[in-house]
């Protein structure tokens, strides 16, 4: 065995493993999307996509990804920050990050409670003085839920590239007479952009394609791709046109995976 | 190398393991045979005392599995892993069984308690002559609504009640294309059944207004609001609007005029069977009237069962709202097959109606 197949060999199984479950499936869902009901190769599908409620259905779904990450960032940044900056910083992350190790489905179940005409926070409002509403099936509700459910995977990645941000760097910008939003928007905020940029990797995929929470919570008064796809699949049976839509969430994640992608170049911090 | 050995013989046991899994799930019940009998059926749906008496009577060991929807049920079939003995799908779904040859005939010799069915439930349209199917529940599709909560007045004997201005954010929708399209078909006087893109068109631009009183669209989390006093009106099953009244006796349930959806649950023998004789047996023992009465209870569904009926509490069998009489069961409809492109139509029009939400 020649020392170059040597150092190559290590990858062999990772490769079997990469063809087996990631590419042969993508291959799959590529494939059915040219098949109509009667299994038949065509492009109907994906006229079909372009001439029907798909578009507009893509556009909602990206609508609402982009607020649930812009909300899930706006608290999860400053959030990581003061991390950083408390005693036990671990201890903390860790209590934020318990409960992400709850099934996201019993998560979403609590919230109906929560939320509901006779929940907690009725409760409340009843006792200031309010009258009780029904939340749920809103979209306020459904953002809420969302962002809440991201919010740990979010926090950790910016926490990452802010717990080894060199601090000399801050003390520095600071001696120089920058001042402390300068510091921020100069200095902190570029040198953690890609624990950011993950961040919004981890937030904005999963949301477009989120299917049962906008059922549970919203009611489908939020329509996403994913509900589009499970509809497809499980009522219609058109396994052809539920791959179609398929195929359109797994480009716009790979053009997502793209724009945030961390570039190599550079190598500082 | 080693890393490299070990690695791939993870992968590879990885495989296997999956392999196994999948082999064991799907042959769970290949014990099938003589003194076997596996009952696949949907979850709570009948009395457990019963199938330990038709143990009792009969020396047969039932196996008894449950599913969730009649699409799962119907892919376990297809593979044809499980030797299911006596399965339970809806009516749409014994019509593509015996499309697809998934089906054994019945033997009506072997199953004499056949009489105690009803006729009017027999040699029905999705299976005529009851070659493959005996109905073992029924029920409508209908308005379960608060009269707490909604304005005085409102019957929903007519599906136009829903339309009520009175009723703006308070009415919630079952999540499904059949029914909700269904519904709106019914409500512009057409049948639910329809294969005509106008009629569709209409149905669903008609929807289309009562986006306003929508407070959602969603599955089984309906019924605990409704117990709740959370939810003033939804569109739902019989048999779930009677598991709502039994626990919240404000609510009530009603079928609107114009007509609606009759719904079957039927006995079938799986081509999958591996005792036919025990298959019949155990349906011949739901159809005793003792047994049949005993289970309709326990269930709490409208049963087709003439003689069980007889023996049950006259007040039960007598509620117009879950045994309709002959007169208002003329304008229900019962879901005919669609085929896949009709289907895939309806579901297209369903979702246009809830992007408009």
């Amino acid at each position: 065995m020649s020392a170059k197949s040597r150092s190559r060999a290590p990858i062999v199984p990772y490769a079997v493993w990469m063809v087996l479950f990631v590419i042969a499936p993508i291959a799959l869902v590529l494939y059915y999307s040219f098949l109509d009901l009667d299994r038949h190769f065509t492009l109907a599908n994906y006229r079909n996509f372009f001439s029907s409620a798909y578009l507009t259905m893509t556009l909602t779904s990206f609508w609402y990804a982009a607020i649930i990450t812009f909300f899930t960032l706006l608290i999860s940044y400053p959030t990581a920050y003061l991390l950083t900056r408390t005693k036990h910083k671990n201890l903390w992350l860790i209590l934020i990050i318990i409960p992400s190790w709850i099934n996201l489905l019993l998560k979403t179940y609590a919230f109906i409670g929560i939320l509901g005409l006779h929940g907690p926070i009725n409760a409340l409002l009843e006792t200031l003085g309010f009258d009780p509403t029904q939340m749920l099936f809103t979209d306020f509700s459904f953002i809420l839920v969302v962002v809440y459910i991201f919010i740990p995977f979010m926090i950790l990645p910016i926490f990452g590239s802010l717990d080894k941000l060199d601090r000399s760097l801050v003390y520095a910008a600071r001696d120089l007479g920058a001042s402390g939003w300068d510091t921020f928007r100069r200095v902190i905020f570029p040198l953690t952009i890609s624990g950011v940029k993950s961040g919004i990797q981890v937030t904005f995929i999963p949301a477009l394609s989120l299917f049962m929470i906008t059922r549970l919570i919203a009611g489908n008064k939020v329509i996403t791709l994913g509900t589009a796809i499970e509809e497809q699949f499980l009522v219609a049976d058109n396994w052809g046109m539920g791959s179609t839509i398929a195929v359109f969430l797994i480009l716009v994640m790979v053009l997502i995976m793209m724009a945030t992608g961390t570039s190599r170049k550079g190598g500082r911090a | 190398m080693k890393s490299l050995i070990r690695s791939s013989i993870a992968v590879l046991v990885a495989c296997a393991l999956l392999f196994y899994a999948s082999y064991t799930l799907n042959a769970t019940s290949n014990a099938g045979g003589a003194g076997v009998i596996t009952v696949y059926n949907w979850g709570e749906y009948i009395d457990p005392d019963l199938i330990t008496q038709f143990e009792e009577e009969t020396g047969i060991h039932v196996i008894y599995e449950t599913f969730d929807s009649n699409e799962a049920m119907l892919t376990k079939i297809q593979q044809g892993g499980s030797a299911y003995d006596v399965a339970v799908p809806s009516e749409y779904m014994v019509e593509k069984m015996a499309e697809e040859g998934l089906l054994l005939p019945l033997d009506p010799s072997k199953i004499p308690n056949l009489a105690h069915i009803d006729p009017y439930f027999l040699n029905l349209p999705f299976d005529p002559g009851n070659r493959y199917s005996i109905p073992y529940f029924w029920g409508t599709l209908g308005i379960v609504y608060n009269p707490n909560l909604v304005p005085e007045g409102l019957t929903f004997d007519s599906w136009q009640d829903l339309w009520d201005p009175a009723l703006k954010q308070k009415v919630f929708l079952y999540d499904g294309a059949r029914e909700v399209v269904g519904m709106g078909l019914n409500s512009i006087g057409e049948s639910l059944n329809v294969k005509d893109e106008a009629l569709l068109r209409r149905a669903t631009d008609h929807l289309k207004t009562l986006v306003p009183n929508i407070k959602g669209v969603i599955g089984d989390e309906i019924t605990p609001l409704m117990v709740n006093n959370e939810a003033a009106v939804a569109l739902t099953f019989s048999g779930q609007a009677a598991d709502m009244m039994a626990e919240n006796e404000d609510l009530e349930y009603s079928v609107p005029r114009e007509g609606s959806n009759l719904w079957f649950d039927n006995f079938v023998i799986p081509k999958t069977s591996k005792n036919i004789e025990g298959a019949h047996a155990f349906i011949n023992f739901m159809l005793d009237a003792e047994v049949g009465a005993q289970n309709a209870d326990y269930v709490g569904y409208s049963t087709p069962n003439a003689a069980a009926m007889e023996l049950m509490d006259e007040e039960v069998v007598t509620d117009e709202r879950f045994y309709p009489t002959g007169e208002q069961r003329k304008n229900l409809e019962v879901y005919q097959n669609l085929g896949p492109e009709w289907m895939g139509k309806y579901s297209e029009y369903f979702m246009e109606f809830k992007m408009a939400l």
